[in-house]
């Protein structure tokens, strides 16, 4: 779909400050408020803005902790079974939070989040090498976020304000 | 000692001012929770590609000396930069020099083209340097005021009237520090037939060359006729958020390069070596850094000179840099009275515009290089000051109370 260059104004300010207001987003696009909410609706309603995802770091929440494994599958797609079957037969499960088709050594890239190693490694053996179409899987477990969808966990340095109250 | 330590002190130093920004700084630092728009720089930090350059410089050892004029690599980037960007030609070899800041630049230009008394037209408000550099180089600075009704744009006729027998140089800073205005390319030919006509030199700060929001830059060497009158300055502090590193570029015909390099040669030698090499890459691979900081930079200019008016002071919208300079004499207050009121009140801190001349009275300089929302802080802050003045200027009913 072919925005025009407002509308793209528009979707890029929301990326960047997704607490805006309409009005606020109006005033830093140079265009009215009744345009920010109706290019706003209709991005929706086009599936363009997905969702308004609020990224936590879970980890600093006692009790919260999850864990997190990539694992990488080998799929044969057989006719009328190609690789979207395959995908979506894996990504309704609830526990899967990501799932990519990939070109190189495997073909699909699947992050899962569960509680326990054990919640993993089952879903692992019970649901995800038992569809027909998966050849093998390498599990990784993930030891720690440095930085996720451009967001840098911890690591803050930058977001320090150093300059002087005044300068000329 | 036999006398006072004052009589020690060199007449020179005696005769300088201290800046007006340093009073104002000296009253905000010592308060806590201070929204401050006070800051002339940006509040991006240098992007990593040329951090990493410069670490990596250290790590291989690049702690020598480089050629005076900076390091060769790095003139050829700067020359092949200002003919990308800007249409004009530079030698690497003998036309650029690799300065301390474009602070550094303009104290060498004034010093190598300047005779004892000779006048340098200042376009005003300006930038708290340019008069002391000036004096300091035994010219005489002369203001060229400007005033709002036409944006704070200098015109030919306000040149001309300024200009006298010992009117040496014009010095030109487009995009504006503190008024944010720019001149386009018409504007700025009107402006070289005065100097063709009078025989001047321009030295043309250009240090907000890529933060120009509405119409496309255009170096006044880049109009015909003025490559051989101008001493370009630029610099990476602004559009490529360096300025802690201290590093700024002057472009000019090769005789004043080689006299302005005279004195380089002695006062500092040569510019950080290390930091150089993270220049390199600055140039080389980080254009879309710079254009996405530019982008950012004109969205919040969109937002803050609309609500600046709704609020009440009276702003036009400039086309550069990342100042506005809004009229608080709806106020009634001197604009020192109301960048302290405000501090006080409020915790919002401005620098008053008399701090850059006199026709900079009545106006406040706001720096918009501040997050989103403490932008709505202080906006939300200046608008309830503002109340308590009596100013109540809110054309669409509510319009902050939902930030
Ligand atoms: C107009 C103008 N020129 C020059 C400078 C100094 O720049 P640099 O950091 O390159 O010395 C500034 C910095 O505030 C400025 O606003």
């Amino acid at each position: 779909m072919k925005l025009n260059s407002e509308e793209l104004e528009i979707l890029k300010i929301i990326e960047e400050n997704h607490k805006a207001s309409a009005e606020t987003i109006a005033l830093m696009a140079l265009t009215s408020e009744e345009t920010v909410k109706n290019t706003i609706k209709k991005l929706e309603d086009e599936k363009i803005i997905m969702s308004y995802p609020t990224l936590i770091d879970w980890t600093k929440v006692d009790g919260q902790e999850s864990i997190i494994a990539m694992i990488d599958v080998k799929v044969t797609p057989k006719r009328g079974v190609g690789f979207d079957d395959v995908a979506e037969r894996i990504y309704r499960f609830p526990e899967v939070s990501s799932l990519y088709l990939m070109s190189g050594a495997y073909d699909l890239s699947i992050t899962i989040e569960g509680k326990t190693m054990n919640q993993i490694a089952a879903f692992v053996s019970e649901k995800l090498s038992t569809i027909d179409n998966v050849v093998s899987t390498t599990t990784h477990f993930m030891l720690k976020k440095y930085k996720h969808d451009g967001v840098i966990f911890d690591g803050g340095a930058d977001d320090k304000d150093r300059r002087m109250v005044v300068t000329p | 000692m036999k006398h006072d330590v004052a009589y020690y002190i060199s007449q020179t130093a005696k005769d300088l001012q201290p800046s007006g920004i340093r009073k104002f700084f000296d009253l905000a630092a010592g308060m806590k929770d201070v929204i401050s728009l006070g800051v002339g720089e940006p509040d991006f930090v240098t992007p990593w590609n040329i951090r990493e350059a410069a670490i990596l410089s250290l790590e291989q050892g690049s702690t020598s000396y480089t050629a005076n004029a900076g390091l060769l690599e790095l003139r050829e980037e700067i020359s092949a930069y200002l003919g990308r960007r800007f249409g004009v030609a530079y030698n690497p070899k003998n036309q650029i020099i690799v300065t301390v800041g474009a602070s550094q630049a303009l104290d060498l230009a004034f010093r190598a083209i300047l005779n004892q008394g000779d006048e340098v037209l200042i376009v005003e408000p300006a930038f708290v340097s340019y008069a002391p550099l000036v004096s300091l180089a035994g010219g005489k600075p002369i203001a060229v005021s400007t005033s709002a009704e036409n944006g704070f744009k200098v015109t030919p006729e306000q040149i001309e009237q300024a200009i006298s027998e010992k009117t040496r140089a014009l010095l030109l800073c487009f995009p504006n520090n503190p008024t944010g205005t720019s001149l386009n390319k018409a504007e700025l030919m009107e402006i070289a037939n005065i100097i063709e006509k009078h025989d001047l030199l321009v030295v043309s700060d250009e240090i907000y060359a890529e933060l120009t929001y509405d119409e496309t830059f255009t170096s006044f060497a880049a109009i015909p006729g003025m490559y051989e009158r101008t001493i370009l300055i630029n610099g990476f502090s602004k559009g490529f958020a360096m300025t802690g590193w201290r590093l700024g570029m002057l472009a000019a015909p090769k005789e004043f390069v080689e006299a302005m390099l005279k004195i380089f040669q002695y006062t500092t030698l040569c510019a950080p070596t290390m930091l150089q090499y993270g220049a390199i890459e600055a140039l080389r691979n980080t254009y879309h850094e710079v254009e996405s900081m530019q982008r950012s930079y004109r969205r919040r200019r969109n937002y803050v000179v609309q609500t600046l008016n709704n609020i009440g002071l009276d702003c036009h919208t400039p086309g550069g840099a990342f100042y506005v300079f809004p009229s608080i004499r709806a106020t009634g207050l001197t604009s020192e009275q109301f960048a302290e009121e405000l501090l006080m009140q409020e915790k919002v801190a401005v620098v008053p515009g008399n701090v850059f001349g006199e026709s900079g009275e009545g106006y406040i300089r706001c720096s918009y290089a501040t997050s989103m929302p403490q932008l709505q802080e202080a906006l939300k802050r200046m608008q309830r000051f503002l109340e308590t003045k009596g100013i109540m200027r809110d054309r669409e009913a509510g319009a902050l109370s939902q930030l």
